[in-house]
């Protein structure tokens, strides 16, 4: 039995899938912070990159479900435009309330995944075709709902989702004390909760980190997020999309790993057969999952729309790439069955550094997609190399 | 004087943490057939790996010599380029591709411009065809063919390469036993060519029917290389150097204690999902009683697990008809969530396949039926799953360091203890156990055989389906036979001899419809 602790070694050869990415991501910032002198790194630019890449991140929590499940989802780009065109129109055209657009844009999300989910699930038809489908079908009514031209500007209150901050609600001296007892809430919560389930497995003899490597881990954890909160307070305070997003991030966590649909999700991925012989209801579980890719599109549009303050024919192009890359980055398998919202989420934000110090450095757009390509290969590559080796037994 | 032709020196294979074979003799002579007998993870496959160069050279320690010369392969083309040629469980044959195109896949009969002869190509496997006796057109794709079959043809794909050691990794876990009798003829005929082979097999009574010496592994190492010409070398002396104990029978005895009828199938009908018209099992017929083993006895294609997976959940088959009652009330079993909730519970016959997710821990794969047990709200208790895979790992003896290890990491019995702990925690009153000990070793039956008897004795049904008869006889209070589809004999388990229900599970449609028509006058 391997009651009590496990020493290092075996703690990071075991979780060298899972943790090779976060070890990845750091170097990936010392590299960029490096280049650009720190720039990368100012409170400024910390704040532009969540705000640049929020919906990209939000598209990415639906994704790696679908993904989880073995299937993909290439429509979200489209839909992203479709929805925010429909409340584009709602609210700047038509003069309704701000929150009249966003509920028709949830609404129609929900309305698209339930199509699509309809024919994967109980037509049969690979959800990669389907959304193919749902990408030209999604593109061609956002061009028709905006006959073709773009609208702007979305008023105040809408622009706040995406590009308004909680700034003095506590006061300040040259800094925003709300953001800093927000993220330090945050961290004493997480901290207590994973000494909880530390705790937990102990006594059902799993094995657990040693106690002093778990203490450095968390402290680590807490300063990186504790500096993190010093910059956002520095510049502009606490961003409302990532009071959203970091919302998003901690329910479809739990849903992943703690709720029987998460649990239907991974079965399904992992082995169809076993999965359909133990019970699960595949083609419910299969609806819903294409459902919440369609409501998170909806949000990741009405996001998108609100920081462009309007919408374009174009809006959303090239998304479900980004989102697809993301997840691949953050270590979900090909196959199906293997995949996390936190791998996907720090597989998203290597993807924005990456970009937005290349940015900062006058790269060229094309040699970004270069990189970008090449990136997600070896990400790719990475994981393949991992499983060839753990499976050469 | 007889000469090795293949001798394997002082061979040792270590993985991190494990050692799988330490200091392993082993010594074929020219144009014997040598049969390797070992409990799952004694070693046998790993040894194979090496010999075929699946290891290279330098991950191992030992020296292999091959027709007196030291070899030292990197891959298995190397290995095959000598003569030596694995045939593995799982058969490799491209479904789609005919059987000439799959005997000289990768190794093409090209014509002189570079391109594929096909001519020559369909002539000579006709004659290699001819060779291991397989009649069939060889334009016909692989995928149409039965296992049987398709044995045959990697057989003689092995010969299109000029093999000289062959090597069979449970060639006949697969077979029926016509097929396996042709299999093990065909051996028997290579071998008066001159052509050797190794054969690893569970199957101990074809290992004495077939193999001329037998080396017998455990736990990684050699224990023994048995003349099995010598007086005294039976499958009790083999099973006993395998386990390092003598079993002082293979099936675990328990009291018989029949209660009422807990499941009753009636006039069950099943057709083929693809074909249309062609019925699977027709009219069938089936009870089980509480603390009862029931068997179903037939060989395969014969419907049993067809018959089964219909009966949960309609998981397998359309246009079905027919009524199953449970505690003598009629219920509906649409689909495996009704099943599962009415207490029924199916044991795949395939494990990897069907039965787990290979590729999550033990402790998800035994809760994965009784989600709604461990959950409230939708939510699931981590810590009662926990708990729940600990108490199954334990009473099972499920032997891993965790309940968080992959299941794909297990060896098969321990595969189908998870597999059964799942079922048993979904508590389900009936379990269709489909060949609940194929693939496993010896010592794992037996633990399997305790388990089967610890439900009954609190009272559960037991349905096992098995090829295996001597299996059925020892396990069972009363079996039926299905053959072509059909219920064709019940019988106690003391009225039942293995030639009499080899009979009946073999009989034919008309003799049988006659005893069906005398039954429905009687």
């Amino acid at each position: 039995m391997m009651a009590g602790t496990a020493n290092l070694r075996e703690l990071a050869t075991r979780n060298i899938r899972t943790s090779g990415i976060y070890i990845a991501f750091v170097l990936i910032i010392a590299f960029f912070a490096f280049l650009t002198d720190g720039t990368l790194l100012n409170a400024t630019n910390v704040t532009n990159i969540i705000l640049q890449y929020s919906y990209i991140l939000i598209l990415a929590i639906g994704m790696v479900i679908v993904i989880i499940a073995g299937h993909i989802d290439l429509s979200v780009g489209s839909l992203v435009g479709l929805t925010g065109a429909v409340s584009a129109v709602l609210v700047i055209k038509n003069g309704q309330p701000w929150w009249v657009g966003v509920i028709a844009a949830v609404v129609i999300g929900c309305v698209a995944g339930a199509w699509q989910g309809f024919w994967v699930a109980f037509v049969g038809i690979p959800a990669f075709i389907t959304t193919l489908a749902g990408m030209l079908l999604f593109r061609g009514l956002a061009l028709l709902v905006l006959g073709n031209i773009s609208l702007s500007p979305f008023p105040e209150p809408y622009t706040n989702i995406a590009a308004g901050f909680q700034n003095g609600l506590l006061g300040g001296k040259g800094f925003d004390l709300f953001t800093i007892v927000i993220f330090a809430i945050a961290v004493v919560g997480y901290g207590f909760s994973a000494y909880r389930s530390r705790a937990n497995r102990r006594s059902y003899n799993q094995p657990v980190a040693a106690l002093p490597l778990f203490i450095l881990r968390l402290l680590a954890i807490a300063a990186v997020v504790m500096w993190f909160a010093w910059q956002l307070a520095h510049a502009r305070g606490l961003p409302n999309v990532l009071i959203l997003l970091a919302f998003l991030v901690l329910v479809y966590t739990l849903v992943t790993t703690r709720s029987v649909f998460g649990r239907h999700v991974y079965a399904i991925g992992g082995n169809l057969s076993a999965a359909m012989l133990s019970g699960v209801k595949v083609r419910w579980v299969n609806f819903g999952i294409m459902l919440n890719m369609g409501l998170l599109s909806g949000v990741a549009g009405v996001v998108y729309s609100a920081r462009m303050s309007g919408a374009q024919p174009s809006a959303g192009n090239m998304f479900e790439l980004d989102a697809i890359a993301a997840c691949f980055i953050g270590g979900a398998a090909v196959t199906g069955g293997v995949g996390r919202v936190t791998g996907a989420i720090v597989g998203g934000l290597i993807m924005a550094v990456m970009s937005n110090g290349m940015s900062l450095m006058g790269i060229d757009q094309s040699i970004q997609a270069v990189v970008k390509g090449l990136v997600l290969l070896l990400a790719v590559a990475f994981d393949v190399y991992n499983k060839r080796r753990a499976g050469a037994r | 004087m007889s000469t090795n032709i293949l001798e394997m020196r002082k061979i040792t294979k270590t993985f991190p943490g494990v050692k799988a074979l330490e200091d392993v003799e082993l010594n074929v002579i020219d144009g014997e057939i040598h049969g390797i007998c070992g409990e799952n993870g004694a070693g046998k496959s790993t040894l194979m790996k090496v010999l075929s160069g699946v290891y290279p050279h330098g991950t191992y320690t030992g020296d292999i010599v091959f027709k007196g010369e030291t070899v030292q392969f990197h891959s298995i083309n190397e290995s095959e380029a000598k003569g030596i040629v694995i045939i593995h469980q799982e058969l490799a044959l491209v479904p789609y591709l005919s059987v000439a195109e799959n005997i000289f896949l990768g190794n093409e009969r090209r014509g002189r411009s570079g391109m594929i002869d096909w001519n020559r190509t369909n002539h000579e496997a006709m004659a290699l065809m001819a060779e291991v006796g397989l009649d069939e057109n060889p334009l016909t794709p692989v995928g149409q063919l039965g296992v049987g079959k398709q044995q045959l043809i990697e057989i003689a794909k092995a010969l299109s390469k000029e093999v000289q050691l062959l090597i069979l990794d449970e060639p006949t876990s697969a077979l029926n036993d016509a097929d396996s009798a042709h299999l093990l003829g065909l051996l028997r005929k290579l071998k008066e060519r001159g052509i050797g082979s190794i054969m690893i097999s569970h199957k101990l009574n074809e290992i004495e029917q077939i193999a001329d010496r037998t080396t017998i592994l455990r736990d990684g190492h050699t224990i023994e290389t048995i003349d099995m010409g010598e007086p005294g070398s039976s499958q009790d002396r083999i099973i006993k150097g395998m386990v390092g104990r003598e079993l002082e029978s293979r099936f675990p005895k328990r009291d018989h204690a029949i209660g009422e009828e807990v499941l009753r199938v009636e006039n069950w009908t099943v057709h083929h999902p693809a074909q249309a018209g062609r019925i699977v099992v027709e009219r069938a017929n089936f009870k089980v009683h509480a603390g009862e083993v029931v068997g179903i006895a037939g060989v395969m294609g014969a419907g049993r697990t067809e018959l089964a997976m219909s009966v949960f959940g309609r998981s397998y088959g359309t246009g079905i008809s027919g009524e199953i009652y449970k505690r003598g009330e009629l219920i509906k079993v649409r689909d495996v969530a009704e099943a599962i909730g009415h207490g029924l519970a199916y044991a795949t016959e395939d494990r990897k396949k069907y039965g787990l997710n290979l590729i999550q821990d033990i402790r998800t794969n035994i809760s994965a039926a009784s989600l709604g047990k461990l959950s409230t709200r939708g939510w699931i208790d981590g810590n009662k799953e926990l708990a729940v895979a600990q108490e199954y790992r334990e009473t099972l003896n499920i032997k891993t360091p965790s309940v968080m290890q992959t299941t794909g990491n297990l060896s098969g019995g321990n595969q189908q203890k998870v597999v059964l702990s799942k079922w048993i925690y979904s508590d389900a009153d009936v379990l269709i156990l489909d060949e609940p000990t194929r693939g496993i070793d010896v010592g794992a039956k037996y633990e399997i055989y305790t388990i089967i008897n610890k439900l009954v004795a609190e009272g559960k049904a037991v349905v096992i389906i098995s090829s295996e008869l001597p299996e059925l006889l020892g396990t069972c209070d009363r079996i039926y036979t299905l053959a072509f589809g059909r219920m064709t004999g019940e019988m106690p388990v003391a009225e039942a001899t293995p030639e009499g229900l080899m009979e009946l599970m073999t009989q034919e449609r008309d003799s049988k419809k006659m005893t069906q028509d005398k039954e429905v006058q009687s």
